[in-house]
């Protein structure tokens, strides 16, 4: 079984939002027709996206950090928006796990969104359907594309490659290796969603020194200085075994 | 969330009209069992068309929450899985029934299918308001479950909603059929009434309890569970847009805390209080117009309550949209 994902470094984000504008380019220009966008130049400006870019602070000044959270949807193993869509346009493919929204059967009754923990789906007001992230189902498919291309439009826009795409039910992929070498992990895991995407953890790279390495353990006078010279007319260990 | 006016007016509305319909399906029962006099077809013709208005209306005011209405046939075809898809199996089929029931008695064509005269009889309307009856409690169950069911909503995931729905609609249809009973028979109106303040005291008790159990519920997801950093000092300093979006219209509210709280005293006494104390007045004294009034009320209390209902879940995605 195959399951697609992103897995998103959060110790590799910058926060530049180039995911964002690729992903809302690319799925703005698709065969679903364009994502609302209403007032974009103008007083309260508001649109659908698929991704977006958060950022946090974590800790007290002075000690704190920015986290920037890329936030999409997460293609979940076990999908509670799916089972509760009164049409069927809500489904999770078996082939590759993508959760995706049939726009032709889709009601807006926005039940499904009520029942996304992650707030992953966004209704476009304009179409009056629901809308969400489909892991660029219509280009990692595309074979009029060049193979390093067939990746989501967001995956090729990072700039620091902080996003990675592959299959996480493959424990060879880079995906998986990634989530088991550098602690990758799932948002919310107390509701038993099963997200596929996985976030990998901020990392410090810290050296324990320890207090011997500090100080020569093996010096006996417990300080620095020219060791003791012996005397030179001293007798020899040589001069007793020599006659 | 978001209340929407839409599913506040169909919850309420249907509630009301199933409510209607068990109180008349209660009297013929009764009246078949020889606890009350037999009423006259219209009667029943009459209160069916009443139930069916109200039903039609929440239909119709439910059409106004979809983006495509002419889709909406299409929302039947998950009933296996979805709560929301049994509820528009059920409504119409309630309809239906409803309907059914009113036209039987409106052409008095009522046969006796079995039992004796010595064992209560059982005829064709009574037969089909039996099935009503299960169907109204299924439509009940399946306008509740559709909250109950998202398990991160903590505030509705209970046993509390689904019961909150089925008396909250009771003892809003119990105190119409007592309004609308007065234009036939006192001894229905006594018995409507009776039912009205039982059922509007036990939904007060229910809904209580749901808000006592919502007052000290602990929300399992946290900023730390939502971006998965351990830390006890986590703020979010931008949400990635500059306005508004869908998650922060949708989950919100939009009113301040003291607002909220006025809408909960509001329900709490247009809704249960003030009604009982207008049933009783309008019972002991055989006032139509206290009647009709103890109705109004509680149908905007109602509306109150089912505002209130939405606007204090907490959505876990709401964890993500806190600063702009």
């Amino acid at each position: 079984m195959t399951q697609l994902a992103l897995v998103i470094d959060l110790n590799v984000c910058v926060g530049c939002h180039a995911c964002v504008t690729s992903c809302k380019q690319w799925n703005t220009s698709g065969a679903a027709g364009s994502l609302m966008d209403d007032n974009p130049y103008d007083k309260d400006p508001t649109g659908t996206f698929f991704n977006r870019v958060q950022t946090y602070e974590v800790g007290e000044f002075p000690n704190t950090e920015t986290v920037h959270f890329p936030k999409s949807c997460l293609h979940c193993e076990d999908p509670p928006c799916v089972p509760v869509c009164p049409t069927g346009a809500s489904y999770k493919r078996k082939e590759d796990g993508i959760v995706l929204v049939d726009y032709d059967k889709c009601i807006g009754c926005n039940y499904c969104s009520w029942a996304c923990p992650y707030g992953a789906r966004e209704i476009d007001e304009k179409q009056k359907v629901m809308k969400k992230c489909t892991l660029c189902v219509d280009r990692i498919y595309d074979e009029s594309l060049p193979e390093t291309e067939r990746k989501p439009a967001c995956v090729l826009a990072c700039p620091t490659s902080a996003r990675l795409f592959g299959d996480v039910h493959d424990p060879e992929s880079e995906v998986s290796r990634a989530i088991c070498e550098s602690g990758g992990y799932p948002l919310m895991p107390e509701w038993g969603t099963q997200p596929a995407n996985h976030y990998l953890p901020r990392r410090k790279t810290t050296i324990k020194l320890h207090e011997d390495e500090l100080t020569r353990a093996d010096n006996p006078l417990k300080k620095d200085g020219r060791l003791p010279r012996t005397d030179p007319d001293a007798p020899f260990l040589e001069d007793s075994v020599s006659w | 969330m978001h209340p929407a006016f839409s599913v506040i007016f169909l919850t309420t509305l249907i509630g009301a009209g199933q409510g209607l319909f068990l109180a008349l399906v209660t009297a013929e029962a009764f009246s078949h069992m020889g606890a009350l006099a037999l009423q006259e077809h219209n009667f029943y013709s009459n209160g069916s068309l009443l139930s069916l208005g109200l039903l039609i209306a929440g239909l119709v005011a439910s059409f106004f929450h979809l983006g495509h209405p002419e889709r909406a046939w299409r929302s039947a075809a998950m009933w296996r899985t979805s709560w929301l898809s049994r509820e528009v199996i059920a409504l119409p089929a309630f309809m239906s029934v409803v309907f059914i029931y009113g036209l039987l008695h409106y052409l008095e064509w009522n046969p006796k299918i079995f039992g004796t005269a010595a064992l209560p009889e059982a005829d064709l309307t009574l037969m089909v308001g039996i099935i009503g009856i299960v169907l109204c409690f299924a439509l009940f169950i399946c306008t509740g479950m559709i909250y109950a069911c998202l398990k991160f909503l903590q505030e509705w995931h209970t046993p509390l909603t689904p019961l909150n729905y089925t008396l909250l609609g009771m003892s809003s249809g119990f105190t119409l059929a007592t309004a609308f009973a007065t234009q036939y028979s006192l001894e229905m109106t006594g018995l409507f009434g009776t039912w009205a303040i039982i059922l509007t005291f036990t939904a007060l008790l229910t809904r209580t309890a749901s808000l006592l159990r919502n007052k000290r519920i602990k929300h399992r997801s946290s900023l730390r569970t939502a971006i998965g950093v351990r830390h006890n000092n986590i703020q979010q300093k931008s949400q990635g847009s500059m306005g508004g979006s869908f998650n922060t219209r949708e989950y919100f509210h939009g009113m301040s805390a003291a607002f909220l709280k006025s809408v909960k005293w509001i329900f709490l006494l247009l809704a249960f209080p003030l009604p009982l104390l207008l049933l009783g007045m309008g019972l002991s004294n055989d006032v139509t117009v206290l009647l009709v009034l103890a109705f109004i009320v509680q149908y905007v209390g109602l509306i109150a309550e089912r505002w209130f209902f939405f606007a204090q879940a907490n959505h876990p995605q709401n964890l993500y949209y806190q600063t702009i």
